[in-house]
C-alpha cells in the first residue's frame, strides 16, 4: 500500500500494527457486517497518519473488499492519506491533524456512561501528539468524571517527525505523567502479543477511572532496516526495499 | 428545552457565573463545565453528539470559535455533529474588556466552514426563537449572541426561520440589512430617515449562513441602494456574504458595508462609546444610508 501510495507513514504504521491486530483479533466488540451497530466498541485512532495499517486491519477484518487498499492515496480513491470516515466503513472518526482523538474518545465515552450504554472507546494515540497541549486536556478531565469506560493507548516507538521524542519534547517519565492526571496506567511491550492482548481485555484496569496503556514499541516493527530509524517516519520503500521487506515479514508469518 | 429533549446536553468553558447555576441544579446530567479548555470542550461536544446527542458549547468572545477553530472544523463540521457553539458578548459587547473579549472577525471565519450554520439574533425575541431553531437543526451551527439587556425591537411573536430574512420594516426608496444587535440602532436610523421622507427597508438578517440570498435580491431589484450594517470586521461578515450575491446575481445597485474597520480598537470604553468611536451609531447609519441613497439617483 504505502509503496504504491509512494507517500505515508510506514514506520508509525508497523510500531502500532501488533496493537491493531490484537484490538481486531478480538479485543474489541466490533462486527464488520455492522459497522454501525450501536454497541459497538468505538476505536478512534487518533495518530491518523498511520491509517494504512488500520485500513489494512478494516479489510482484512471484512469490513470493505481488499481492492479498496490499491486506492490509498490514489485520484478517485476511497482511502484518503490520513484516517477518513466518509464512506469508508469502520473508520469511526476521521483524523490527521493531531491531538483531537483524545477529547473526541473522551465525550463518546462521557456519553455512553450518561446513557448507560454497554460500549468502551479505545483511543490510539502516538507518542508525538502528547506534544499537543489538546491531548493533556481530555487527560486532565476524563479521570474528574470517572470514565473508566475509556483506554488510551500510546504507541511510543519514541521518534517523531523529526527526531528521538527524548530530543525533541521529552515525555518521560511518562507513565508517572498519566498516573498523576488520575489514569490507570499500565506499561507493555506492544510487540509481546500475549501480554498486548491481555492488558487489554484486563481494562478498566480500576473500576471509575480510565485506563492508559503505554505501549513500548519499535518503529518500522518487523522489517529490519526500518526498526528505529527516524528516516522511516515519512520514507516511502522503492521496489527493492518493499520486496525486501516483504520478503523479511513473509519468512516470520 | 431540556426539559423537553433529553438529548440536549450544555457545556461551558467555566463561563456563565449566576447564569448557569439554576439550568446545572435542573438538569445535572445534561449539563457538564469542561473547565477552561475550550479544545476539549469542542472535542468532547463532537464525541457526545455523534453518541445522538444535541450539544451546546458556551463560553464568552472569541474562546469558544477561535481557540478551538480546528476542533470546530475536523471534529464538528467534517462529521456533521450536531454541536451548536454559542458565543455571548459577539461584537464589542465587552467593550471595556479590551481587544481579547471583541469578537469582531467570528463571522467570517465560522462563515467559511463547509456545513456550518451561522446564526446572529437581533433582538431578545429572535434570541429565544434562534436558540430553538439550532437546536432542532440537524448539523453544526453558531450561535452569536449579544449581552443580556439588549433592547427588543419585535413586540410579539415572530415568523422565526434559518436562512429567511425578518422584513422589521417595509419601504421601497432602499434596503438596510442588520446582523446581530445592531438591528435596533437600524431601526432607530429607519424612523428617522422616515421623518425626512425617505421610505427604507429593514432586514433583520439574522441568519448569515445560508444567506437569504431571494431577500437579497429582491432588495436589490426592487429599492435603489443596500447598505449592510453589522458589529463585525468589514471583512468576511455580513457585508462580504451580501456584496457576494449582488456582485454575482443582481442588478447594478449602489451598495455599502457598515462595520468595524480594518484594525483593533484602540480607545477604551462601553459597548455604547466604542459603537460611536467605530460609527455604528443610529446616527451614523442614518447620514449613511442617506448619502448612498442620494448618490443612487
Amino acid at each position: 500500500m504505502v509503496h504504491e501510495a509512494k507517500s505515508a507513514h510506514v514506520g508509525g504504521a508497523l510500531s502500532m500494527a501488533d496493537i491493531l491486530a490484537a484490538l481486531y483479533g478480538g479485543v474489541l466488540r466490533v462486527d464488520p457486517k455492522r459497522p454501525s451497530w450501536p454497541e459497538r466498541d468505538r476505536f478512534i485512532l487518533s495518530k491518523g497518519h498511520a491509517c494504512a495499517a488500520f485500513y489494512a486491519t478494516l479489510a482484512f477484518c471484512g469490513f470493505f473488499p481488499e481492492e479498496w487498499l490499491d486506492t490509498f492515496y490514489r485520484d478517485g480513491g476511497r482511502l484518503a492519506g490520513h484516517a477518513t470516515h466518509t464512506g469508508v466503513p469502520g473508520v469511526e472518526f476521521s483524523t490527521g491533524s493531531l491531538g483531537h482523538g483524545l477529547s473526541v474518545s473522551t465525550g463518546i465515552a462521557l456519553a455512553g456512561k450518561r446513557d448507560g450504554a454497554p460500549w468502551r472507546v479505545f483511543a490510539l494515540l502516538s507518542d508525538g501528539e502528547c506534544d499537543e497541549g489538546s491531548t493533556w486536556e481530555p487527560a486532565l478531565f476524563a479521570p474528574q468524571h470517572g470514565l473508566d469506560n475509556l483506554i488510551a493507548i500510546v504507541d511510543y516507538n519514541k521518534i517523531q517527525s523529526l527526531g528521538r521524542t527524548k530530543e525533541v519534547l521529552d515525555l518521560d517519565p511518562f507513565a508517572d505523567k498519566w498516573k498523576a492526571f488520575g489514569w490507570a496506567v499500565r506499561e507493555i511491550n506492544g510487540h509481546d502479543m500475549e501480554q498486548v492482548v491481555d492488558t487489554l481485555t484486563a481494562v478498566p484496569f480500576e473500576a471509575g477511572r480510565p485506563s492508559c496503556v503505554i505501549a513500548h514499541t519499535v518503529k518500522g516493527k518487523g522489517v529490519g532496516f526500518m526498526e528505529d530509524k527516524l528516516l522511516w517516519h515519512y520514507r516511502n520503500p522503492s521496489v527493492e526495499e518493499y520486496q525486501a521487506a516483504v520478503a523479511e515479514i513473509e519468512a516470520v508469518l | 428545552m431540556a426539559a423537553e429533549d433529553s438529548r440536549i446536553n450544555f457545556i461551558t468553558g467555566d463561563l456563565g457565573f449566576s447564569v448557569v447555576e439554576p439550568y446545572m441544579r435542573r438538569f445535572p446530567t445534561q449539563f457538564l463545565n469542561a473547565g477552561v479548555a475550550e479544545q476539549n470542550m469542542t472535542g468532547l461536544a463532537a464525541g457526545m453528539a455523534l453518541s445522538g446527542k444535541i450539544v451546546f458549547t458556551y463560553s464568552i468572545a472569541n474562546f469558544p470559535t477561535l481557540r478551538c477553530f480546528e476542533q470546530i472544523r475536523n471534529d464538528c463540521c467534517y462529521h456533521r455533529a450536531n454541536v451548536k457553539v454559542v458565543s455571548v458578548g459577539g461584537g464589542l459587547a465587552y467593550g471595556a474588556l479590551g481587544s481579547s473579549h471583541q469578537a469582531t472577525e467570528d463571522i467570517a471565519v465560522m462563515r467559511s466552514l463547509p456545513g456550518m450554520t451561522v446564526v446572529a439574533p437581533g433582538d431578545p425575541v429572535e434570541a429565544e426563537y434562534a436558540t430553538r431553531a439550532v437546536a432542532a437543526h440537524e448539523g453544526p451551527c453558531y450561535l452569536r449572541l449579544g449581552k443580556a439587556g439588549e433592547p427588543r425591537v419585535h413586540a410579539g411573536p415572530i415568523d422565526f426561520r434559518l436562512g429567511k430574512a425578518i422584513k422589521v420594516y417595509d419601504g421601497n426608496d432602499l434596503t438596510i440589512i442588520s446582523t446581530g444587535g445592531m438591528l435596533y440602532p437600524c431601526l432607530e436610523a429607519v424612523k428617522r430617515l422616515s421623518q425626512s421622507g425617505i421610505s427604507a427597508r429593514l432586514l433583520s438578517m439574522h441568519t448569515v449562513k445560508p444567506l437569504d440570498e431571494e431577500a437579497v435580491r429582491a432588495a436589490a431589484q426592487e429599492t435603489s441602494a443596500v447598505l449592510t450594517v453589522e458589529e463585525h470586521s468589514m471583512i468576511g461578515g455580513l457585508g462580504s456574504a451580501v456584496a457576494e450575491v449582488l456582485a454575482q446575481n443582481a442588478r447594478r445597485v449602489s451598495f455599502r458595508i457598515m462595520g468595524l474597520p480594518d484594525q483593533f480598537c484602540r480607545t477604551v470604553g462601553s459597548h455604547e462609546y466604542l459603537r460611536q468611536s467605530c460609527r455604528l451609531s443610529a446616527t451614523d447609519i442614518k447620514n449613511a444610508a442617506l448619502d448612498l441613497f442620494q448618490k443612487s439617483k
